[in-house]
């Protein structure tokens, strides 16, 4: 291994080169990216705002630094930013304790 | 009520770039950096305009920056200005000069810019002659001076008596985002005259009063979509202030004076101006706005733009005075470039009217 630590942002940048060892799909994925990402039924703030959600749902700290720099230049702002952050937030926490449901009845079918 | 500043003018901090020659240095690579970025010339050049030169079309717009004194001192300002700035302001006899410019060409519009141009002492009159004139008249005026005194409270009036357009900077319709560039309580106040524009007509549809609105990055990013930063503007402004507005003009921030100085303080400067050469458009380069305007200072010098003001790069040629003004000569010239052009061909370029390509 070349580095002693697992994320460096300056590999963000080297992002385009994911299509150096798969050319087609790579190619393919940036084309479709492109399309998604366009102003369509949302713009492109809102876009934005929902990748920063999934950046932080994933827990990705390249997508993190790069959707809060698109969030701003797509002109949302830090209250819009931290919403969308804790929808996702939300969501997760939810999506555990929703499961709760399943404990409940198995804790009910196992008790008197 | 009341704004609170937000920096100093370069000047009183005695900034090294405060001094003209030595932000082209550094525009240059030639100090703080040695980053050596394409030069824009050869950019253009490269992109088919004439051996990487760039001649006026017309001149339509007459710029004038009537002085650095102004009641904010923005962290951006290309101008440097502020309340310390007391020395900078045009006179009566340069104005006069530029009236009679104005009477002898068909000059259409009159874009009257600072500093807060409203506080010098000859602004009224000045606008009141251009509207005999019949030209056009455009004030950026940045809001808050609207409600920083009584003396000012009725400039909607007056704006309204002559036809001015009024165009006035919101970085954002957050509070946050618009006080970390402008000031604490610049957001409030700027709502405030806002709201006394709007109900003497201004930016309300059929009343023919215009107010437009600039939106310029408030960090070391590049502006969004003009028309979807103008349709989220006029719904939110609208759903939390009930402020309304005719276009938003999305401007880039030009790495020059204060900005100049932020993105060197904070360590973004060769990013950002690495930002603004990859998003370099040709397509934005015939329509950057010194091919349509001339600029004079508060002195009454001559310059193709008012960035080129503020980095005294005079226009080319033997006239560069208002007082020796010939229009011929000055459409026939060559507009003088430098490196910090790369901010009005960025994306969909950027002028004082907003993007152009
Ligand atoms: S940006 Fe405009 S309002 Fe702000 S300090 Fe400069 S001239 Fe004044
Ligand atoms: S900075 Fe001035 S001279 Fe340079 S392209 Fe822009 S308007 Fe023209």
């Amino acid at each position: 291994m070349s580095k002693k630590h697992y994320f460096d942002p300056e590999d963000l940048k080297k992002f385009g080169n994911i299509t150096d060892w798969q050319k087609s799909m790579g190619d393919k994925y940036f084309a479709w990216y492109s399309e998604v990402m366009k102003e369509g039924a949302l713009t492109e703030r809102e876009k934005s705002l929902i990748a920063l959600a999934v950046a932080h749902a994933v827990q990705c700290p390249y997508c993190i630094d790069a959707y809060t720099a698109t969030s701003f230049e797509k002109g949302a702002d830090e209250a819009q930013m931290m919403e969308a952050v804790h929808v996702a937030a939300v969501i997760r926490a939810g999506s555990s304790l929703v499961f709760s449901t399943q404990m409940m009845n198995h804790a009910k079918d196992l008790t008197m | 009520m009341g704004i609170h500043q937000k920096s100093k003018s370069l000047v009183s901090r005695h900034s090294e770039l405060s001094d003209t020659f030595y932000q082209l240095r550094v525009l240059n690579g030639q100090e703080r950096t040695d980053a050596d970025f394409p030069k824009f010339v050869d950019r253009i050049k490269a992109a088919g305009f004439h051996d990487g030169r760039l001649s006026p079309t017309r001149i339509d717009i007459f710029q004038l920056n009537v002085g650095k004194l102004c009641n904010q001192t923005c962290a951006h300002c290309h101008v440097d200005a502020g309340p310390d700035r007391k020395a900078e302001n045009m006179t009566r006899e340069t104005f006069e000069l530029c009236l009679d410019v104005l009477a002898r060409y068909d000059i259409p519009t009159v874009d009257i810019t600072g500093g807060a141009p409203e506080m010098n002492p000859h602004f009224r009159w000045f606008v009141e002659e251009c509207y005999k004139l019949g030209k056009h008249v455009i004030v950026r005026c940045n809001l808050t001076i609207i409600v920083a005194h009584k003396k000012y409270r009725d400039l909607p009036e007056f704006f309204a008596a002559n036809g001015v357009e009024v165009v006035s900077s919101l970085p954002h319709y957050a509070a946050l985002r618009t006080d970390s560039q402008r000031g604490d309580g610049v957001f409030d106040d700027s709502m405030e005259a806002l709201k006394m524009l709007n109900a003497i007509g201004y930016g309300v549809t059929g009343t023919g009063l215009t107010l437009n609105l600039v939106y310029n990055p408030t960090g070391s990013f590049l502006p969004g979509n003009q028309a979807s930063l103008e349709s989220d503007f006029k719904s939110q402004l609208m759903r939390k202030q009930g402020v309304t507005f005719n276009n938003l003009f999305a401007i880039t921030n030009m790495p020059i004076s204060r900005f100049l100085d932020y993105l060197l303080e904070t360590g973004q400067y060769e990013n950002y101006m690495q930002s603004l050469i990859e998003a370099f458009n040709p397509g934005a380069v015939s329509s950057v706005m010194c091919r349509n305007t001339i600029s004079v200072s508060y002195e009454g010098y001559l310059y193709d733009c008012d960035f080129n003001q503020m980095l005294d790069l005079k226009v080319a040629g033997p006239l560069t005075h208002i007082r020796d003004f010939d229009l011929q000569l000055l459409q026939n010239r060559d507009i003088v470039l430098n490196q910090h052009c790369y901010g009005c061909t960025a994306g969909a370029g950027s002028s004082c009217g907003g993007q152009v390509a």
